[in-house]
């Protein structure tokens, strides 16, 4: 079962998602953003950093480097996409997901462990989790707060394509408490908090974040 | 030489926390005359020449696809002199 994940320059947390899936028991494969081979993965996930620098926007450079434009084809067509933070900003960008990241509402770079409720069971990403089930990961970012028009809000919540949604004290502003969001078929999810960075109780503050890719992994079998 | 200005600002429903900062330090300096700020990004791109028709729409292509997200920002494209 082979994942990879792409390193942009500028990337943080691609080692740490490479680890994530080997210490789930697949593959990992680690792609170059400035290549536009997949090399054969069966999804992908793009990690947490600051890509191109965040000139401009959060992944508005990352959004047209070459191994995006594979990525955007192949997730058109329901190939698995995991977007975390970074990753989320620039799916946002590549408008494979709605809305856009913002910059948090207390303009704080905000790095905590959070508890976040995993609402949306169904994709392949999260399909190891229970429903309603509460998860402690850390998020850290200044880009975080999820913005969107009122109709895609009402059109993400009647869909329950709320993925993740903050639990108590909103910690950025973003509408509704959205902390993570999957597109319309589901195989394209993006979160802003940090499941790779939950793994091992050694090294996080709980293993809560390896169901995201036990799951991916047990779906890629399952096929 | 010629200069295209592309200004990108915040749609007006989009919080924009950086603005309502500088609107409260404002007030910090003795300056009393602001009701909100909002705060944006201007480009300016030099071509050869004055501005053509072709080039302004060329760049307000870019403006929609790369120098602005359509989903929380709106933006002006204009020449110059």
């Amino acid at each position: 079962m082979r994942i990879g994940v792409v390193t942009f320059p500028g990337s943080l947390d691609d080692r740490s998602a490479l680890r994530a899936i080997e210490l789930a028991g697949g593959i990992a494969v680690p792609l170059f953003h400035a290549h536009n081979d997949l090399k054969e993965v069966q999804a992908v996930i793009l990690p947490g950093g600051f890509s191109y620098g965040d000139y401009l926007r959060c992944g508005a450079i990352s959004r047209f480097s070459p191994i995006m434009e594979s990525i955007i084809l192949a997730a058109e067509h329901g190939f698995p996409v995991l977007g975390i933070c970074n990753g989320f900003q620039i799916l946002c960008e590549s408008h494979l997901l709605p809305g856009a990241l913002t910059r948090n509402a207390d303009l704080h770079f905000i790095c905590t462990d959070q508890r976040v409720a995993v609402e949306n069971v169904s994709t392949p990403w999260t399909r190891g989790y229970t429903k309603g089930e509460e998860i402690v990961i850390p998020i850290k970012n200044g880009e975080g707060s999820f913005q969107c028009s009122d109709e895609t809000l009402a059109e993400l919540e009647d869909e329950g394509r709320i993925v993740l949604r903050y639990v108590g004290k909103n910690p950025n502003g973003s509408r509704n408490g959205i902390a993570g969001i999957s597109n319309k078929r589901g195989n394209v999810v993006g979160v802003m908090p940090h499941p790779e960075q939950a793994i091992e109780n050694l090294t996080g503050p709980s293993e809560d974040g390896l169901n995201f890719f036990a799951s991916i992994l047990k779906e890629m079998v399952s096929r | 030489m010629g200069i295209i200005v592309v200004e990108v600002m915040l749609k007006p429903e989009i919080l924009d926390p950086q603005g309502q900062a500088v609107a409260s330090a404002l007030p910090r300096l003795g300056f009393t005359f602001a009701k909100s700020v909002r705060q944006g990004k201007r480009f300016e791109i030099e071509v050869d020449g004055e501005p053509t028709d072709a080039q302004l729409a060329e760049v307000e292509k870019a403006a929609h696809t790369l120098l602005s997200n359509p989903v929380i920002e709106n933006y002006t494209v204009k020449a110059s002199n």
